[in-house]
């Protein structure tokens, strides 16, 4: 059984700090760290590992600083780590950056049953990346898998949450998934795992490694582009109540609420 | 022509059909609906929000499986070949559209909160970016069809009469890699998207149990009860309640926001609701900027305040 898992490096976004002036991100100091739902599609990978014997390859697209997160995953149990780091993919959208992990997946002969990806990475939220890529490869693709219910020779079982229902889908395998948090906890990266993701190496390839041509990479290939970002002001006029007033709003709030209540919408 | 692509007609739907009639208009075009779905689908109170609605459907297309959806939609995409492609960013929403992208090697993108279309006819996407804290606005300009999802509730329903021609498309069946062996249904979790007032609570309510006045609250005027992340992280709330960038967009008549101070994540889900009520003992919280009515006041204490009158009232 061979695993193929998507990560990708985010910057920690909950530290993201917005300078006020011009409304652009403060990079300074911002740690970078593999999508936390990355983590849930390596851990479910790992998980078959120990079950199944599974063999795992992490791939990434992404700077060079990526190295790091990759070499974490060694870390935690991965058998081989690939990163795609090239200035010509830089300023990929949705569509070349799953272009270039899919060809890199032909180009370098990466065997796979199962591809698990994360089902969105905390930068982008776009969520695109994996069904994309999946649809570039021909393979079949379950999002949103919740539950991981059983590997059987050719296929697996497994359980998708969506708006009304919790389904249960058995796929041929090869397929892809896009794991939600639920499917798995990720376990914490120990000393000896540390030690011994030392010795091993992240691969690196580059656009002329992969044979690719510019045209369909970063962003010269990339059909979207961003052409304004701003910051919102919608600001209300409030009119506040405290002190002795605030009985004043209490009355004016009951009075909206009365006015609205039981209308129940279509 | 601006495309609409659902699985089912519903307030998504007619959202999106809204929105797509006003750009229409703009740029004089016509408004295409493309349902993909069940045997069952009935089309009659909507076929005149669009100049054409093309039906596929087929007694295999009770639920939603990826290629089967994916054949069937690209061959019609190439027949009638919009220049603008719309669905919402529901589940299936954001698993067929990324899939139809690929194939037809265009741009896609997800989760938009608002559309236009500018004279040239570009599709004007805007989504927030940078974990939500500025916007950001993104054009298709040399790939067509131009395509985005959108969030619900981001738009309000505007039907407008258009001339309603429905045609069928004959559909292609096919062998699926994919079989459904179980399906269990899910309760309508927390419909806070669906209410018409909304409490939410934030960290200000300081303990779970107090939460409890909210729900009573939000009973009381037969609404539901949203949450910010903060206290769904910490495990007050189920996830269905959460509103915001990660949570859900909501657009009630009245939405209170009771001991929340505001961050731009929890406010890029509520902003375009009607009203809107903030308690916070806190005078410069953030969130009395986008209030219309702020209460400078214990958010525990005030809402019981206020079921206590309504309670009262309802008793006399
Ligand atoms: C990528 C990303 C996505 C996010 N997505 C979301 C999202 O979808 N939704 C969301 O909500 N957040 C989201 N967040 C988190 C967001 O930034 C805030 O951390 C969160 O909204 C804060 O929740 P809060 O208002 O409950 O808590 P706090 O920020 O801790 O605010 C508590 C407020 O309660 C007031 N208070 C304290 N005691 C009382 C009292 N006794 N009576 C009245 N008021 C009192 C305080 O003055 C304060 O204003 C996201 C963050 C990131 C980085």
């Amino acid at each position: 059984m061979k695993i193929l898992v998507l990560a990708k490096q985010v910057p920690d976004t909950d530290k993201v700090k917005i300078d006020p002036l011009t409304g652009t991100m403060i990079r300074e100091g911002l740690d970078a760290v593999i999508n936390p739902l990355d983590l849930h599609a390596l851990e479910l990978a790992l998980c078959l590992k120990e079950t199944h014997r599974a063999q795992i390859t992490v791939l990434s697209m992404g700077p060079m600083s990526t190295e790091m997160v990759l070499r974490d995953t060694l870390a935690l149990g991965a058998d081989r780590a690939i990163l795609l780091s090239d200035s010509a993919f830089a300023g990929s959208d949705t569509w070349a950056t799953s272009y270039t992990l899919s060809e890199a997946v032909k180009k370098l002969n990466i065997e796979y049953d199962l591809v698990i990806c994360g089902e969105k990475a905390t930068d982008g939220e776009t969520g695109q990346v994996g069904v994309e890529f999946a649809v570039l490869l021909n393979l079949p693709v379950i999002t949103y898998v919740s539950r991981f219910v059983s590997l059987q020779n050719d296929s697996i079982v497994v359980e998708r949450t969506v708006e009304d229902a919790y389904e249960t889908w058995k796929v041929r395998l090869p397929a892809l998934i896009s794991v939600l948090r639920s499917v798995s906890e990720p376990r914490l990266p120990t000393l000896s795992g540390k030690k011994m993701s030392l010795s091993k190496k992240v691969e690196i390839y580059n656009a002329r490694d992969l044979g690719l041509k510019n045209n369909d990479l970063g962003l010269t290939g990339s059909p979207t582009r961003v052409v304004k970002v701003y910051n919102t002001k919608l600001s209300r006029n409030c009119q506040l109540y405290m002190g002795k007033d605030l009985n004043q709003g209490i009355q004016e709030v009951v009075k909206i609420l009365k006015n609205y209540k039981g209308s129940v919408r279509r | 022509m601006i495309g609409v692509v659902n699985n089912q007609i519903d307030k998504n739907t007619l959202e999106l059909l809204g929105k797509a009639n006003q750009m229409a208009v703009k740029i004089q075009t016509q408004v295409c609906l493309f349902i993909i779905g069940s045997k069952e689908l009935k089309v009659d109170h909507v076929k005149d929000y669009a100049d054409l609605t093309v039906l596929m459907l087929s007694e295999n297309f009770g639920r939603f499986s990826l290629y089967p959806f994916l054949i069937n939609l690209e061959k019609a995409i190439l027949k009638y070949r919009p220049s603008i492609l719309l669905s919402p960013a529901t589940t299936f929403g954001r698993t067929i559209m990324p899939a139809l992208a690929a194939r037809l090697r265009t741009g896609l993108t997800a989760d938009c909160t608002d559309l236009d279309v500018d004279d040239k006819g570009n599709l004007l996407q805007t989504r927030p970016a940078i974990g939500g804290n500025v916007m950001a606005t993104i054009i298709t300009p040399n790939h067509r069809p131009q395509m985005a999802t959108v969030r619900p509730r981001s738009f309000s329903v505007q039907p407008e009469k258009r001339e309603g021609r429905v045609r069928i498309e004959e559909i292609t069946e096919l062998e699926d890699s994919c079989e459904l062996i179980k399906i269990e249904k899910r309760e309508p979790s927390a419909q806070i998207d669906q209410a018409q007032i909304v409490v939410s609570v934030g960290k200000g309510l300081r303990r779970k149990e107090n939460t409890q006045i909210a729900e009573k609250l939000a009973q009381l005027v037969s609404g539901a009860v949203g949450a910010t992340r903060s206290v769904v992280d910490a495990k007050w709330f189920s996830h269905d309640h959460q509103v915001g960038l990660s949570g859900k967009t909501v657009k009630p008549k009245v939405y209170i926001a009771a001991g929340i101070s505001g961050a731009v994540q929890h406010i890029a889900g509520m902003q375009t609701s009607e009203i809107v009520i903030a308690i916070n003992k806190d005078r410069y919280a953030p969130i009395f900027k986008v209030a219309d009515i702020g209460l400078v006041a214990d958010a525990y204490s005030t809402l019981e305040q206020i079921v206590k009158i309504l309670e009262d009232e309802s008793d006399a």
